[in-house]
């Protein structure tokens, strides 16, 4: 099934604020194995610079895939979720997720493009602030397996 | 006491970072699974992964690279510092019910700017013979 070609550069409205709490820092730091203590000592934290517990390097990506959601769950963009794998992740830190931080996402769907019978699109999520201070730029290519 | 940051006289092209040895069991991917909410069932059910073509439960691709990423943030001492992660998803890690999977992780200092600070990092990491992440890079901001 062919994923719709026309949505190359098209641009989601903000999604609602993400509320980074303090817990689910701490939850996804140990997840992966993260034992930095910036993540889960507020002290630790505040003496490094930090306003609060700083998140993970990859934990924007909870974020970054509910922006994504717009796209693969639209109907109209023609992606069967059983068939996808991802293929890239890459993510810009403009300064460390941070406790406290309510978060919006601008998901921008940057390419669609075929290759050997596979779809592959390349998503972008801009993460700022609801004061509009630019955080973290989240990119990923999902690969969408062709039928056999 | 907060641990000293990694200065950037201190660091040159070519340096080792001392390696990192992951075990990944199946405990890991439903903890994963929950803390990300990815909740796609290829990631925690073996009857689910095996009836769609995979040879059994397979790690989060964000698992690994959330895994992986520590062998940086544990050398630089504060993992604020690193300001771009990127990687490409080679191979699945399989992860079996008995065995569960080991992933280990090296990494080489690729470039050092004085100017900014600022220091590239490549990792490497392997499961059996799988080079399970390609280019994968990160950047870091040294003291």
């Amino acid at each position: 099934m062919a994923v719709n070609a026309s949505f190359t550069g098209h641009t989601y409205p903000a999604t609602p604020p993400y509320a980074v709490g303090r817990e689910k820092i701490r939850e996804f730091a140990e997840a992966v194995g993260a034992h930095d203590p910036v993540h889960t000592d507020r002290a630790y934290a505040r003496a490094r610079g930090y306003r609060d517990v700083i998140a993970p390097p990859t934990f924007a990506v909870v974020i970054a895939q509910q922006c994504d959601r717009q796209f693969i769950a639209d109907p109209e963009a023609g992606i069967d979720f059983s068939r996808v794998v991802h293929g890239e992740q890459r993510f810009v830190h403009h300064r460390p997720l941070t406790a406290g931080d309510e978060i919006v996402g601008v998901l921008t769907v940057d390419s669609v493009r075929e290759a050997g019978g596979h779809a592959m699109v390349t998503t972008r999520s801009e993460l700022s602030t609801i004061e509009g201070e630019p955080v973290c730029t989240a990119t990923s290519t999902i690969v969408i397996r062709g039928g056999e | 006491m907060n641990r000293a940051v990694l200065a950037v006289s201190d660091v040159e092209v070519g340096q080792a970072l001392p390696p990192l040895a992951i075990h990944i069991s199946r405990e890991n991917l439903v903890q994963y699974t929950g803390a990300s909410l990815d909740r796609n069932r290829i990631h925690w059910d073996e009857r689910f992964a095996t009836s769609v073509g995979l040879p059994n439960v397979i790690a989060h691709g964000m698992f690994t690279m959330g895994s992986v990423i520590n062998i940086v943030s544990d050398w630089v001492g504060d993992a604020g510092r690193i300001v771009e992660y990127g990687t490409r998803f080679t191979k699945p890690v399989v992860v079996p019910y008995d065995s569960g999977a080991d992933v280990v992780v090296t990494a080489v200092v690729a470039a050092v700017d004085d100017q900014t600070k600022r220091a590239t990092v490549e990792l490497t990491a392997m499961c059996g013979s799988d080079k399970v992440l390609g280019r994968a890079t990160a950047v870091v901001v040294l003291d």
